[in-house]
């Protein structure tokens, strides 16, 4: 039975997204753009416009950050926000920065798909006096003077901290271990990648047998989870890049008739609800926190730019590790 | 059968030259093949065949359909690799490994469908290859002067800039022959080219192959007209089941020994073929199958009134483009109607769609046998019980043993060559390209059969079986509408005629043994003022 | 049939690909090949490569049929979408989603709604006369901003046995999804083969005007074929969705019409429409999910993925194409002694 609200919703939803997909070839064909793409220019008022180009919405954490983007930087706060969603494409997003530039939009803050390629178009950003702020991921750009600040977690910390538990608590027999990256070529996937290995070089006892890319979703981690299982018949350890992929491998692990958490341990990076629902029921051992709340933290360095002040061109997020115990304990209280 | 370039076949013995032209055989042949045999998987489909071409004169290439006409030309111009054989083309022997190379060296061929681009200019499909370049671009103008001047060498006076498909036809053809002449070629191949041209345009085509022939071009002319083929060529080959019959000089041989040298078949034979189709007297039922009460559809054929009689056969008459087709397609209901009624048994009907149609027993066989009949990559089982499966619905599939029974019956009926169910449909010849048509429609019991130039470029032996088979059917208590553009031919099956002009019904004839083609013209002529 | 004549039967080098994978799977983890039997179930990799291409194999049979009318139909993917969105939000949002009613109900809901989009697009296609590509395309890109509005933007994650069943489970040992794609590969073999609607649908795609004189509804057959399209997608996005029990729209079936492009064309169904083979289609499926799954089990570098892909598929294409396999004949004929030409 389709209920009334849903029919409206999904009929809403038909002339919306039929209204983007073919008036913004390409730019933006999911309906999740929040604001009005027909209101352009910066000159709105008292408000502060922003234009905020996100990465996609791959996995839970980048919902989660989502969310607090926009809840922050509202109106009611003094902020005028143009917000896309790029797909996981560079291109679309570098499509979306061009056209804040020409919007003359005040701030523009985004969070790179992968690292390298962004000289050009950021420095157009510069030309037109735009301050760009960077958020959750980094770019390869030798000239810092392309942006502001980059304002998110440490991804090497991040990738070291699971690597020293993995180590510390797993490592005193030898392990084998198996890796999802992330999205090939982006930062956190590299980032990622690398403290694991500085944190375990040292520890003879853990081996990485293989690692491949789950693109950061929960199917594409389950594939190369099971194709693992085949491979692999003695697997230890599974490192996953963030919870979805880990999600995505309890299910193959559970498919192939072992115990996710006992006979395979797995770690992973991010802190979303269902990965901390899972390690609070003891299928993941171990979460690094990725903290997605970057929305106050956007909020304020904007205002302290408007205001002339200065920022630290590097800022660090707060983030957490949780082990089954503090997951439960975590959990009811989680925003995200 | 092996001879040398210059032996003349044993059938037929040395002839001087025309008088009004010196002996082509004075000259050395531009182009000589020798002995080509030629075998695709389990045919031969040449054996030994031998042609010259001489410049300045125009050969025809006789044969019926199957013969292997085409399979030489292709021979010749690197389509298909020769098994055996000689090609030497200007005192060298050469192989080409397809036509590109063929038309290097000189050989340009129009095929018998227009192979153009429909949406390409008519700049562009003459030139195409060759356009007229600057600083290594197109020069789109200078492409389109260039294109103008080969037009006008052919008395072509269209807009090289107008869209190929927007020309009949017609003007279509002599634009692929314009493009076959822009690489100057020496021997020029027409396959076909007249078999959609009317009276006047069949002359203005002569007259250009008239005067290529007069700058020393050597053309090589496959027809089915034979009028056409002794009005223009000098000599002729003819070939039957892809062997060599024998090389003679057009003013030598008398048509009715073509024929049966193309046939192989005795005169009496053909006498009866030919005879055979005679239309019988009109016994008519009272009620028209269909009547057609002011029918007309706007830009495509002004309002008519038709009626047409189980028992009948309603020829259509008229030139190329006089809406003899788009009265049969407002019949068949493939285009619909907007103004009028239609009546089918006195019952007021609307077709909307040819399946509306085809269950009113209302078939139609189109004039473009490759565009709008047969379903090329399908076999002929598939091709002939279509309009069949159509009339059921794709639930309902025709048992393969039904399916099987009515196969065999029309491809015996119709003498289907080859007699095989499971040949591909697209690689049968034109005239059993047809034959699978009204097999097709045949099967579906029709009541009133309208055929569109069933005969158009097949052979005098399918042709004589197609008529007498209308001529049959009719007699059976078939209402049959008849379109050709031969008048000798719609004359001599028909009861009535219709006669078209300019998009209009001007008039209508009974048939009798007084009236003749010059009855029709004249009535043509005159817009049907006096008839 | 000798050995020439099984070299350029046209599923020959799909084949020959699929075995190369498999055996070279095998030679770096020889317990690729083992079937197993687990909690009453077979477990493997054959097996795992069953249930895996069962998604594609149904995408790419829809395919078939749509392509096989000249047609083509990008749509699929967001169709995918959009039926795990329906479908999930519809359990999630149940009091009971464990029970075997709400999910079927929830099923049946999502199949109207991919339905609505097949006929909307055959709608364009067939009656309004919109280029395949074209109509196709609003749905593709639509599609997901649709399945997003209906999880809210979210990945919606549920507990449901019933519906774990379809990508998960196994009946008579073997994986529900597989059963449920032999079972659509079996109707569609009979649709297409015991009635008449696979040689009306070749007609049509060979010659659209011709059928229609002939009589052949071509109107009604390419809009049917873009609705068994979408419902084929549709069962494809529940076998997705219930793999890793969430509606992911952002994700599910991404790039899969490629993927199914791909499949149909190594079947060596054309592009061009006409006559379409089923039995190609299951090959084309199974060689390029083999080829997924044989990228982890050889350990592919992750920065050569893309590219070891392309060369298998650039490899089969070639040795497909009629072109190359005429050059490699005519090679061979060559050494055999030919009658030279005689000079003049």
């Amino acid at each position: 039975m389709v209920s009334r609200t849903f029919r409206t919703r999904a009929m809403a939803a038909t002339v919306a997204a039929l209204a983007l997909g073919l008036a913004a070839c390409g730019s933006s064909g999911s309906g999740d753009s929040s604001t009005d793409a027909a209101s352009g220019g910066g000159d709105s008022g008292d408000l502060i416009t922003v234009g905020f180009s996100q990465v996609g919405a791959e996995s839970g954490w980048r919902a989660a950050n989502t969310k607090s983007i926009q809840d922050t930087l509202t109106k009611d706060n003094g902020f005028d926000l143009k917000f896309s969603d790029a797909q996981q494409k560079q291109e679309n997003q570098i499509q979306a920065i061009r056209s804040y530039i020409a919007q003359g939009v005040d701030y523009i803050a985004f969070s790179p798909v992968v690292e390298s390629g962004w000289d050009a178009v950021l420095e157009e950003a510069k030309q037109a006096n735009i301050p760009v702020i960077l958020t959750d991921r980094a770019v390869d750009s030798e000239d810092t003077s392309l942006y502001k600040t980059f304002i998110g977690s440490d991804f090497v910390e991040e990738g070291k901290r699971i690597g020293e538990w993995v180590s510390d608590n797993l490592g005193t027999e030898p392990i084998n271990v198996v890796e999802l990256q992330g999205t090939t070529g982006s930062a956190p996937a590299i980032d990622r990648k690398q403290g694991f290995e500085d944190a375990t070089k040292g520890n003879p006892n853990v081996k990485i047998i293989a690692s491949q890319t789950g693109n950061f979703t929960r199917a594409e981690g389950k594939t190369v989870m099971e194709g693992f299982l085949q491979a692999y018949p003695d697997i230890d350890v599974v490192y996953a890049h963030n919870d979805d992929m880990g999600l995505g491998a309890i299910e193959a692990i559970e498919a192939a008739g072992k115990v996710p958490g006992k006979d395979i341990k797995i770690v992973s990076i991010d802190g979303v609800k269902d990965g901390m629902t899972a390690l609070s029921e003891g299928k993941i051992n171990y979460i690094v926190e990725c903290n997605p709340l970057l929305g106050p933290d956007l909020a304020d360095i904007i205002k302290t730019l408007q205001s002339g002040g200065t920022v630290e061109p590097r800022i660090v997020t707060h983030d957490d590790a949780f082990d089954q115990a503090a997951a439960t304990a975590a959990l009811p209280t989680r925003q995200y | 059968m092996t001879t040398s370039p210059t032996a003349i076949p044993p059938d037929q013995p040395d002839q001087p030259g025309e008088p009004d032209r010196p002996d082509a055989r004075d000259r050395e042949p531009v182009v000589a093949m020798t002995g080509i045999t030629v075998t695709f998987p389990g045919v031969k489909a040449l054996d030994g065949v031998d042609l010259r071409l001489f410049p300045g004169e125009v050969h025809a290439l006789m044969g019926e359909n199957g013969a292997g006409k085409s399979t030489l030309i292709k021979a010749l111009t690197g389509v298909y690799a020769v098994d055996a054989g000689t090609i030497v083309v200007d005192g060298t022997a050469r192989t080409f490994a397809g036509p590109a190379q063929a038309q290097a060296a000189g050989i340009s061929t129009v095929y018998q469908e227009v192979n153009l681009c429909d949406n390409l200019s008519v700049a562009e499909n003459v030139m195409l290859g060759h356009e007229v370049r600057r600083a290594g671009l197109v020069d789109f103008r200078g492409t389109r002067r260039a294109a103008r001047e080969h037009l006008r060498a052919l008395n072509l006076d269209i807009d090289p800039a107008s869209t190929l498909s927007s020309h009949s036809l017609a003007v279509q053809q002599l634009v692929a022959i314009c493009r076959a002449m822009v690489v100057d070629a020496r021997v020029l191949i027409l396959d076909e080219p007249t078999s959609s041209l009317d009276v006047d345009e069949v002359e203005r085509l002569f007259a250009v192959v008239r005067d290529l022939r007069g700058r020393g071009v050597a053309i090589l002319f496959v027809s089915h007209f034979l009028e056409q083929v002794y009005a223009i060529s000098d000599r002729m080959t003819v070939l039957r089941n892809g062997t060599l019959v024998g090389e003679y000089r057009t003013a030598d041989l008398p048509r009715v020994e073509l024929v049966q040298k193309m046939i192989g078949r005795s005169l009496e034979v053909l006498e009866q073929l030919e005879e055979a189709p005679k239309r019988v007297a009109a016994e008519r039922g009272v009620q028209p199958y269909v009547q057609a009460l002011g029918l007309g559809r706007k830009g495509s054929i002004e309002p008519f009134d038709l009626d047409v009689y189980p028992g009948e056969v309603v020829g259509l008459a008229g030139l190329l483009g006089s809406g003899r087709t788009e009265l049969a397609r407002l019949l068949y209901g493939a285009d619909r109607s907007d103004v009028g009624e239609l009546r089918v048994e006195g019952q007021p009907t609307r077709l909307r769609t040819p399946r509306a149609a085809l269950a009113r027993r209302i078939v139609y066989s189109s004039e473009s046998r490759k565009t709008e009949g047969i379903i090329g990559d399908l076999t002929v089982r598939e091709n002939i019980v279509l309009g069949l499966q159509a009339e059921r619905g794709w639930l309902r599939r025709i048992p393969q043993r039904k399916a099987d029974e009515v196969v065999a019956q029309y491809v015996e009926q119709l003498g289907i060559r080859p007699a095989d169910p499971d040949a591909i449909a697209g690689n049968l010849s034109g005239g059993n390209q047809q034959k699978v048509l009204l097999a097709r429609w045949l099967a579906t019991q029709p009541r009133l059969l309208l055929l569109d130039e069933p005969t158009r470029g097949i052979d005098v032996g399918a042709k004589a079986e197609i008529q007498r088979l209308v001529a049959e059917l009719a007699e059976q208590g078939m209402a049959v509408v008849f379109i050709s553009a031969e008048l000798e031919e719609v004359l001599r099956l028909s009861h009535r005629i219709a006669v078209m002009r300019d998009r209009r019904k001007i008039g209508e004839l009974v048939n009798g043994d007084d009236v003749t083609t010059d009855d029709v013209v004249d009535l043509i002529a005159s817009g049907g003022q006096d008839a | 049939m000798n050995l020439g004549a099984i070299a350029r039967h046209r599923l020959f080098w799909p084949l020959v690909a699929l075995v190369l994978l498999l055996v070279a799977s095998a030679l770096k983890s020889p317990a690729f090949l083992e079937v197993t039997v687990r909690d009453g179930h077979l477990f493997g990799g054959p097996v795992d490569i069953l249930r895996r291409s069962s998604v594609l194999l149904l995408v790419a049979l829809g395919m078939t049929l749509v392509i096989a009318t000249r047609g083509i139909d990008l749509s699929v993917g967001a169709v995918m979408a959009i039926a795990g969105a329906v479908a999930l939000s519809q359990i999630a949002a149940s009091p009971d989603p464990g029970a075997l009613s709400t999910v079927l109900l929830a099923m049946a809901t999502a199949l109207a709604v991919a339905l609505a989009v097949g006929v909307f697009n055959g709608f364009l296609v067939a009656v309004v006369g919109i280029q395949p590509i074209v109509a196709t395309l609003i749905f593709m890109t639509a599609g997901r901003g649709i399945a997003m509005l209906i999880t809210g933007g979210q990945i919606t994650t549920v507990t449901s046995a019933p519906y774990k069943t379809i990508a998960s489970g196994y009946w008579l040992g073997l994986p529900v999804a597989a059963l449920i794609a032999a079972f659509v590969f079996g109707v569609t073999a009979l649709l297409t083969r015991r009635t008449a609607l696979g040689v009306l649908i070749e007609s049509v795609g060979i010659n659209p005007s011709a059928s229609r004189l002939a009589g052949v509804r071509a109107r009604t057959i390419i809009w049917t074929v873009y609705v068994i399209c979408a419902a084929f997608a549709c069962i494809a996005g529940f076998i997705k969705s219930s793999d890793i029990m969430a509606a992911d729209s952002n994700n599910a079936g991404l790039f899969i019409e490629l993927d199914a492009i791909l499949a149909v064309v190594i079947g060596g169904t054309s592009l061009a429409g006409g006559k379409f083979s089923l039995t190609g289609t299951l090959v084309g499926s199974l060689v390029i999910t083999t080829l997924t799954l044989s990228i982890t089990i050889l350990g592919i570098p992750v920065n050569a993925v893309s590219l070891f892909k392309a060369l298998v598929v650039i490899a089969v294409c070639l040795l497909q194409s009629p072109v190359v396999q005429h050059r490699m004949r005519s090679r061979r004929r060559r050494v055999a002694p030919v009658p030279v030409e005689v000079p003049a």
